[in-house]
């Protein structure tokens, strides 16, 4: 006789076999295969036997007391949601991308047809350099005051970060956009450095109001250790040159990508 | 605890009503949603995170999300499964930072991942004069946290949802994004994963049989 497999058995166990009817037949007959299911049983009586704490009674009662400030008056139908303040720089910035790529190409097309190619690449750039170039400006500002926030008085518990958390969140979005059009552009050190910010927008984003000095203490760490305020300042200083260059060869724009790379 | 047929229906329906109130602009109809499903809510969550400050901040930013999407749902038929679908989500987004936090610590925070203040085991220090069967008790909760700490987020989350909270394959392949066949391979995986941990430390009935020891 075929014995049941490890697969079969826990999907049994677990209510999610397909031949129910099968196994069971099987281990009425199959002593060996019933003390394998015990094995699995004992196993999960065990688990069964860690505790959840209580969170009280009146549990529900202190979570509407937490969020009920952060509510709306009136919470948005689903077109709405396309029209929170964050959502709307998001797309505003998305929209800038795309007419200037748009313009980009209008512009290139009445100058010369021999250089098109080039040309709107080079607006289309530049728009992307002067966008991220604002948008590391604010992310850098964000990291440091974090970086350097601490408490007032040095008996106090906790320290409110909201400020920078909803600044992270919105910053969050605008990161995503412009990691998406670098990669899109070819430019992969941007792109990765990029990434590496939204990694730390998102830490700081999911991060509680309020925090413990030595939370705070944490996070402060954590930005220092990755180094990310170093690599943001050196991204956005070289986009800076880039910027002021005007119409850059297309060689030094790729020198220039490999820099990066190294960063 | 199983709720009967024509319960669930009641609050199925009592919810409904006062989804439309809020989305009419009666806020405190929200309220009411929030205190039938903050416990159940809770308990998925501290078993997906292993900790009760995570639990907690899942279950307020689960009914946040869920009031800034509440448009959203109006055409579906159950808040429960719905905020509970977006709880577990952002239970998931809580592990994996805890995750990436934990493996840049030297040392792992006990305090964190004990977090049952009512368990009268926890009181007890590890080098206390204890008989030998609460030591063996607290030795194996402490495995199983670990072998719970050690599965993937995909594979907690499904093996909480399907054997602890009884969800069906389907509601969970949702939140993983995933297969029903996938689904059931991850649930798979995760019991297998325990059991590869666990079973030294645990007596089966046949054990207890054999040793006489079975009350």
């Amino acid at each position: 006789m075929n014995h049941l497999t490890e697969e079969e058995l826990i999907a049994y166990r677990e209510g999610v076999a397909v031949k129910r009817a099968v196994i069971s037949e099987h281990l009425a007959a199959c002593e060996e295969c019933r003390g394998e299911l015990e094995r699995i049983e004992a196993v999960l009586a065990a688990l069964d036997t860690l505790p959840v704490p209580d969170p009280g009674a009146d549990y529900g009662r202190r979570v509407w007391r937490e969020i009920a400030p952060q509510l709306r008056e009136k919470p948005g139908r689903w077109w709405q949601v396309w029209m929170e303040p964050r959502r709307l720089v998001a797309a505003g910035a998305a929209v800038a991308l795309i007419v200037a790529a748009f313009v980009a190409g209008r512009i290139t097309k009445r100058v010369n047809t021999s250089d098109n190619v080039a040309s709107k690449e080079q607006v289309r750039e530049r728009v992307l350099v002067v966008a991220v170039g604002e948008h590391l400006g604010h992310s850098e500002r964000m990291l440091v005051e974090l970086s350097n926030a601490a408490p007032i008085d040095p008996k106090q518990k906790e320290v409110n970060i909201s400020a920078e958390q909803r600044r992270a969140e919105d910053l969050l979005q605008e990161n995503r956009l412009y990691r998406q059009t670098a990669l899109q552009e070819g430019d992969a050190g941007l792109a990765n450095v990029l990434d590496e910010l939204e990694r730390v927008l998102l830490d700081v984003a999911h991060s509680p109001d309020e925090v413990t000095p030595a939370q705070l203490e944490a996070i402060q760490k954590k930005i220092e250790g990755r180094g990310i305020l170093f690599k943001v300042r050196v991204v956005n200083k070289e986009l800076q040159q880039r910027q002021e260059a005007r119409e850059p060869a297309p060689a030094h724009n790729e020198s220039a990508k490999r820099e990066r790379n190294k960063v | 605890m199983p709720q009967s047929v024509e319960s669930a229906q009641a609050i199925a329906e009592s919810d409904a009503v006062a989804v439309e109130r809020t989305l009419a602009g009666d806020r405190d109809a929200y309220r009411v949603l929030v205190e039938r499903h903050s416990n159940s809510i809770f308990r998925l969550a501290y078993r997906m995170t292993g900790n009760r400050h995570d639990a907690e901040e899942v279950v307020q930013e689960a009914f946040l999300r869920g009031y800034q999407k509440l448009g959203q749902f109006a055409a579906r038929s159950n808040f429960g499964t719905w905020v509970y679908r977006i709880a577990a989500n952002y239970a998931i987004d809580r592990m994996r930072q805890r995750q990436k936090e934990e493996a840049r610590r030297e040392a792992p925070r006990v305090e964190d991942r004990d977090g049952m203040e009512n368990d009268p085991l926890n009181r007890i220090k590890d080098d206390a004069p204890t008989p030998e069967r609460l030591t063996q008790s607290i030795e194996l909760r402490k495995q199983m946290e670990q072998a719970l700490a050690a599965l993937t987020e995909a594979e907690r989350t499904a093996f909480v949802m399907r054997h602890w909270e009884g969800c069906g394959i389907e509601e969970i392949a949702a939140v993983l994004k995933s297969s029903s066949n996938a689904t059931k391979n991850t649930v798979f995986r995760a019991v297998q994963k325990l059991r590869r941990a666990l079973q030294p430390f645990v007596e089966t009935k046949a054990q207890a049989r054999a040793m006489g020891t079975e009350s």
